[in-house]
């Protein structure tokens, strides 16, 4: 008869294979690192180094000496002050305007049946495939003096004059929103979708009528797709160039048009540089009091 | 306050509900008692959840009528019925913490902020969540939610309670423990409950009784025992616990099986085709001789599985059916466990001889 020999187990003590297990954790991560790196690469190329050469550029005069004279010229001269102010109220009244009309628009939407809200979506999406030159020439023969809105009106008697709805702050703002209203409407879109209707049912249920269960709960959970929404548009009203600079007649001057003088008229890169700058900057801070505010990194995040 | 204030009888009659062709509901009736506590048992899309809907007034039915006690609530809209209903996934306010998640229904129905306070702790200490107050829902385990989820539903004490599949989303071990507590609470508190579930045997621990229902119809509405030792379909017999069904000739008031007749506690109720409803649970593993006054099976034995707590082997009867029997795995019981191929003669109580007519 013979045993059947019985494996002996090998001995295992507390540290046994601490060493390598912890450099296979070493090279993974830097295969990870590896593998991001092409795309910190590119943004680094075309972010950072461009940036900072705008940075550089802004602190040269036209001569091409050091001087700070590009920053100081926007605290001394009213009309950069006026730019300044009259970029930051058409951006307030743009993204207004955005929010009275695409909440309930992105609210109807949010509620239709699956198939009818992707039918309505492509019109929300829709001016997006078109250019933007051809959308902001459209509203220039639609509200210009002789153009379709007058005449309509004028035939049909509700005005006797033709209204000034163009080249002036009024045609910037209508063809801005247009413009800018998907850029609300999407995100908004998003996160009323995401929001759970058996919460709105529960509110019933628990006694609310239907306008308070959409104040009290539909909307607050809303908020954080608004949000984005909101910067979102608002951030991009301040660097706007070519829907103000047609529709605006010369009158309505925005920082980027500012921007564009100062490079196409005086060829003073430095200038136009300091001009990017303040605006650039302008545009973090201002992000930075929204996130403190509202706390945006989580809004950006989704709701949970 | 007075008993009849506590909870309401509900009344449903000849509810219907269609979705084009489909009908979720086929003319539904319903009655339940005041203070009863009442399961809605089917497979998923049997309607248990359309009626569910149909009772808080979330889903409109095509015709019929539901009534509260006296009151007639088919056309009320839901925030106006004052029911309350637990949600399948809760449905917690996620911009809102526990308190004010409790509160709401209190706040809507304007009571002062100190009677509020009051409450919502009380409500919270119910379920055992007083220290939770301050929580976000999301820092809240699935037990928690749920508990905080029955906190609001019955904080304005309704008369009623909906509850909808509430423990699916919990393991087993937490399931079987809430299911004892929302027991004990309907008994503390008494409010007519309507609860729905696809778990039999949830079914079968909570309710006072159970409505089976299938393709919108009720096919049994019964005590949970009458429910499992005399089920009165195959589909009933078949949807709650396990079992095999052998077919039965039925003529002039004796059922025979392959030719044998079979000893029955009750008269068969129809002749012709019937079938032997066959628990695994209920068959006994005989031994030579005895057995003498059980309805008797012989096969072979197929396959033996040990699952801890029992055994399941199968068995091929002699007529050539296959049917699962269960042995406790106790000592007299493990003692005559059989082994695979062996020959085994099963005996089946005459009380646990059960003919359900076959379905069509």
């Amino acid at each position: 008869m013979t045993a059947i020999p019985r494996e002996t187990p090998v001995p295992v003590s507390a540290g046994t294979n601490a060493d390598g297990l912890a450099e296979d954790a070493r090279r993974e991560r830097w295969q990870m690192f590896g593998l991001c790196s092409p795309a910190l690469l590119l943004v680094g190329l075309v972010v950072f180094i461009p940036v900072g050469w705008l940075f550089w550029l802004s602190f040269f005069d036209a001569q091409g000496a050091l001087t700070f004279e590009n920053y100081e010229r926007m605290w001394g001269s009213r009309s950069y002050i006026r730019t300044f102010q009259t970029t930051f109220e058409i951006s307030f009244i743009v993204t207004g305007a955005c929010v009275l009309m695409g909440y309930p628009l992105a609210y109807m939407l949010s509620q239709l049946p699956q198939r009818a809200a992707g039918i309505c979506m492509i019109f929300v999406i829709l001016p997006f495939w078109t250019s933007l030159l051809v959308r902001t020439y459209a509203w220039l023969v639609l509200l210009q003096r002789q153009g379709l809105i007058n005449t309509w009106m004028i035939d049909l008697g509700i005005i006797d004059e033709p209204l000034r709805l163009v080249h002036n702050f009024t045609g910037t703002v209508i063809g801005m929103v247009h413009i800018l209203l998907p850029f609300l409407v999407l995100p908004l879109f998003a996160a009323m979708k995401s929001i759970d209707r058996d919460y709105l049912k529960a509110a019933s249920n628990l006694g609310a009528s239907p306008t308070r269960a959409f104040w009290q709960v539909f909307f607050p959970l809303s908020l954080p797709g608004l949000f984005a929404g909101v910067v979102l548009v608002f951030v991009l009203c301040l660097g706007f160039y070519v829907t103000p600079a047609l529709l605006g007649g010369g009158k309505t001057i925005m920082w980027a048009m500012r921007i564009e003088t100062s490079v196409n008229l005086y060829a003073n890169w430095g200038a136009a540089s300091a001009l990017g700058v303040v605006l650039l900057i302008v545009t973090l801070g201002l992000l930075y009091v929204l996130n403190k505010a509202f706390r945006l990194d989580k809004i950006m995040a989704g709701p949970r | 306050m007075s008993e009849t204030q506590l909870s309401l009888p509900i009344s449903v009659r000849g509810i219907t509900k269609s979705y084009g062709r489909f009908k979720a509901l086929d003319d539904v009736s319903l009655e339940v008692a005041s203070g009863e506590f009442i399961t809605l048992l089917g497979p998923s899309g049997s309607g248990k959840t359309t009626l569910l809907m149909v009772l808080a007034g979330f889903s409109r039915p095509d015709c019929g009528s539901v009534r509260f006690g006296d009151e007639e609530v088919i056309r009320m809209p839901p925030h106006k019925r004052g029911v309350g209903m637990v949600f399948q996934n809760y449905a917690l306010f996620p911009h809102m913490n526990v308190f004010n998640n409790v509160a709401y229904p209190l706040k809507l129905r304007g009571v002062g902020s100190a009677d509020i306070a009051q409450r919502v702790e009380r409500a919270l200490n119910l379920v055992q969540l007083g220290a939770f107050m301050e929580r976000r829902v999301d820092q809240l385990s699935g037990g928690q939610r749920q508990r905080v989820a029955l906190a609001r539903a019955i904080v304005f004490e309704p008369r009623i309670l909906l509850m909808d599949e509430p423990l699916s989303a919990l393991d087993k071990k937490l399931r079987e423990q809430m299911q004892i507590e929302i027991k004990h609470l309907h008994e503390q508190l008494g409010m007519t409950t309507v609860y729905v579930t696809h778990d039999q045997r949830e079914a079968l621990t909570m309710s006072d009784r159970v409505a089976v229902i299938n393709d919108g119809r009720f096919m049994q509405l019964d005590a949970p025992k009458q429910l499992y030792e005399r089920p009165r379909s195959q589909f009933v017999a078949d949807f709650i616990g396990e079992s095999s069904f052998l077919p039965v000739e039925v003529e002039r008031n004796e059922a025979r099986l392959n030719g044998t007749p079979l000893r029955l506690a009750e008269q068969p109720s129809a002749g012709g085709h019937q079938l032997l409803v066959v628990r695994p649970e209920k068959l006994e593993v005989l031994t030579n001789g005895s057995g003498g006054d059980l309805n008797c099976l012989t096969g072979t034995v197929k396959e033996l599985v040990y699952q801890g707590e029992s055994f399941l082997f199968y068995v091929s009867l002699d007529g050539g059916a296959e049917i699962a029997v269960r042995s406790p795995s106790r000592r007299e019981a493990l003692a005559v466990v059989p082994e695979r191929g062996q020959p085994i003669r099963l005996g089946l109580h005459p009380e646990d001889t059960i003919l359900v007519p076959a379905q069509s």
